[in-house]
């Protein structure tokens, strides 16, 4: 009897897990391309493992590694460690140790004040997917709020389009040799301390980041060959960033700003809006969300990020059909230009381990001061296929 | 002697009378069917009090009207809170793509439920507006409000009838959503038996009135010598023929969840 309750602790203080998704990606791009060096049509595939080890009481080890490798462009062909990290749960706190990966925020098309980890910008555009972020993270949990702490002891580069890739600037950026600020380039320390609040149908979050600023900007260069091309330039930042959501019936409402300090200027950004949710519309099934967002940098057409003063309107639906059918599409303009965007990401499941999906991006109209007007010829469509395992 | 011997009748009619009022109200059956009903949520509520807390895991079969079948696996950590509705937080494993995803849930027994949900690819906790609860669980025959924490105070209740229904002796009554507008029912009547409290059968109409879904449950199993759970649910949708079957295993109680696994930081960390 004994031995039969010991076998059942055993098996249960200890759990071991591997599960993660393989992925086939096509992109398909409705026009030439405008710069020299551009391909067309691309395939990729993509792996995303992911090993847990976990003990009964929560603490555990997580190692994801990523890799694609695409037919087009070679920087988009990457290798990245997501995470590799060990969580210690403590009876008042909770340490990751490791690679690692944090989000913050509450809006649908900007995310402003997400700051931990570098965007992994050719995996795509909307700023969504991550590179793993080497930390030390505290966090002390308490009735009146949560105290994060971040040591981050290395800085990880943005990823780039190459001359090949499509969704790029021109001159194209060169990866190779970025400018830090710091004279510890990316062995700087950065820090960041943020305190975060749920009451009621309230959820307030207010953070200081200190250290290297994860958006680079793009000094003109040239390369060893002679021939022009945009340097990435890290600079020494302070930011302190606010997100605020509230839930009144079906509205959900939302707010995230930074202010932002550095050598070269100091600006406001900040992103408001609402989602309105309708569920079982006329006794179908489908659940649908209307989000109107607005997004304003202090920046304005300087802003390296295309939301300087734009409007988005959305619409979520989801199918609730046996294979999970859902959609999300956009429209964003600009209110100072002309410059709109049209996207789109859809997804269904296919059978209990395949999932397919099918993206749009579409730039409606475009001025040449604005950040999107580089992408102007880069329309595409793309369709995932995923095989969960 | 005189006056003080009418004294005592009198103290002693007063008595009479008093007593007789005070019993008069059950003696005549005065217990309006509204009364009874709640009387009967009530006692069926206040016999799952104390469970503290509890874990179990979730196999749930959508069938579609051709009888093809889908599956969803999950597992469900509920807290009881004191006076207030419970918390709870499932965690699904399947289909794999939704696998890790976790949804928090903070019942009331006043006013609309608070719900986040965790999205494991973006590492991202969404607040979700959960005023409307007639939505569909997972794409299920189940709607939010079906699977949620069932708080007295959310309904108001009467007593229809008693019943024998599958061999046992129940109370037949009927309950009405205190937030009708929000609810996709009108009304649903519910079998309870008698002796145990436990809930056998649901008959849910819709906002027109008329039958949508029977929801039956079965091989209920006592746990911790007082809890009665159902092993199995099946939800038939009258209206679109396809039903969805839940099947409960490995319930466990006073695990010693607390109050931090039912947090923005326990909901990231879900396993």
């Amino acid at each position: 009897m004994l031995a039969l309750v010991f076998l059942f602790f055993v098996s249960r203080a200890e759990a071991c897990e591997l599960s993660g998704h393989a992925t086939v990606e096509g992109r398909f791009f409705f026009n030439d391309a405008l710069f020299p060096g551009q391909e067309g049509e691309s395939a990729s595939v993509a792996l995303q493992p992911e090993f847990y080890h976990g003990r009964q009481n929560g603490s555990g080890f997580t190692f994801t590694p990523f890799a694609r490798f695409d037919s087009a462009d070679p920087e988009r062909s990457h290798f990245d460690i997501r995470e590799l990290n060990y969580l210690m749960l403590g009876d008042q706190w909770e340490l990751t140790l490791g690679i690692s990966r944090v989000f913050w925020g509450v809006t649908e098309f900007v995310h402003l004040v997400d700051i931990i980890n570098q965007t992994d910008y050719v995996e795509d555009i909307d700023g969504e997917d991550k590179l793993g972020q080497p930390m030390i993270h505290l966090s002390i949990p308490r009735d009146r709020g949560v105290v994060d702490m971040f040591v981050l002891p290395y800085f990880r580069e943005r990823t780039f389009p190459g001359e090949k890739g499509r969704l790029r600037t021109q001159p194209v950026v060169d990866t190779g040799r970025p400018v830090y600020e710091s004279a510890a380039k990316q062995y700087h320390v950065d820090l960041a301390l943020r305190y975060s609040l749920t009451a009621g149908n309230w959820d307030f979050g207010i953070y200081y980041f200190r250290g290297t600023g994860r958006e680079p900007g793009l000094l003109l260069s040239t390369d060893s060959s002679g021939r022009p091309v945009l340097v990435p330039f890290y600079m020494q930042i302070g930011q302190t960033g606010l997100d605020v959501q509230a839930v009144v019936g079906d509205w959900l409402f939302k707010l995230e700003s930074i202010y932002r300090t550095s050598k070269e200027r100091d600006f406001f950004a900040g992103a408001a809006g609402f989602e309105y949710s309708m569920v079982n519309v006329a006794s179908s099934g489908l659940d649908a969300g209307l989000i109107a967002e607005w997004a304003y940098d202090e920046r304005g057409e300087e802003a390296p990020m295309p939301f300087d003063n734009d409007v988005m309107l959305g619409i979520r639906l989801a199918l609730n059909d046996a294979a999970g059918t859902e959609a999300l599409m956009g429209i964003s303009r600009d209110l100072d230009s002309r410059d709109s965007v049209f996207s789109l990401e859809s997804g269904r499941r296919l059978g209990e381990a395949w999932k397919i999906t099918l993206d749009a991006f579409f730039v409606i109209d475009s001025s040449e001061e604005d950040a999107v007007y580089p992408l102007r010829a880069d329309d595409n469509l793309r369709i995932r296929l995923s095989y969960y395992f | 002697m005189k006056p003080c011997g009418k004294a005592a009748v009198y103290l002693f009619t007063a008595t009479a009378v008093m007593l007789l009022l005070m019993l008069l109200p059950a003696a005549a059956g005065a217990e309006t069917p509204e009364e009874k009903g709640l009387a009967i949520a009530r006692q069926a509520d206040a016999r799952d009090k104390g469970f503290r807390d509890s874990t179990v895991s979730l196999l749930m079969t959508l069938k579609n009207r051709h009888g093809q079948e889908s599956i969803r696996r999950m597992r469900i950590k509920t807290l009881e809170v004191e006076g207030d509705g419970d918390k709870s937080l499932s965690i699904f494993d399947s289909p794999r793509d939704v696998r890790g995803t976790a949804l928090l849930t903070y019942t009331h027994k006043f006013g609309d439920d608070d719900q986040w949900l965790y999205l494991p690819a973006l590492k991202r906790v969404k607040r979700i507006s959960s005023r409307n609860k007639s939505g569909s669980f997972m794409g299920s025959e189940f709607a939010y409000e079906d699977i949620a924490s069932q708080e007295v105070e959310k309904y108001t209740y009467k007593w229809l009838r008693d019943e024998v229904y599958n061999g046992l002796e129940c109370f037949v009554i009927e309950r009405y959503p205190v937030d009708r507008k929000n609810s996709g029912y009108k009304r649903q009547v519910i079998w309870i038996d008698k002796k145990e409290y436990r809930t056998l059968k649901v008959d849910y109409y819709d906002r027109k009135d008329s039958l949508l879904k029977t929801l039956t449950l079965s091989g209920y199993r006592k746990y911790g010598n007082r809890f009665w759970r159902a092993s199995g649910m099946n939800m038939m949708n009258h209206q679109n023929g396809k039903s969805t079957r839940l099947e409960f295993s490995d319930y466990r109680f006073g695990v010693g969840l607390r109050d931090s696994d039912f947090s923005r930081n326990g909901l990231k960390r879900a396993r």
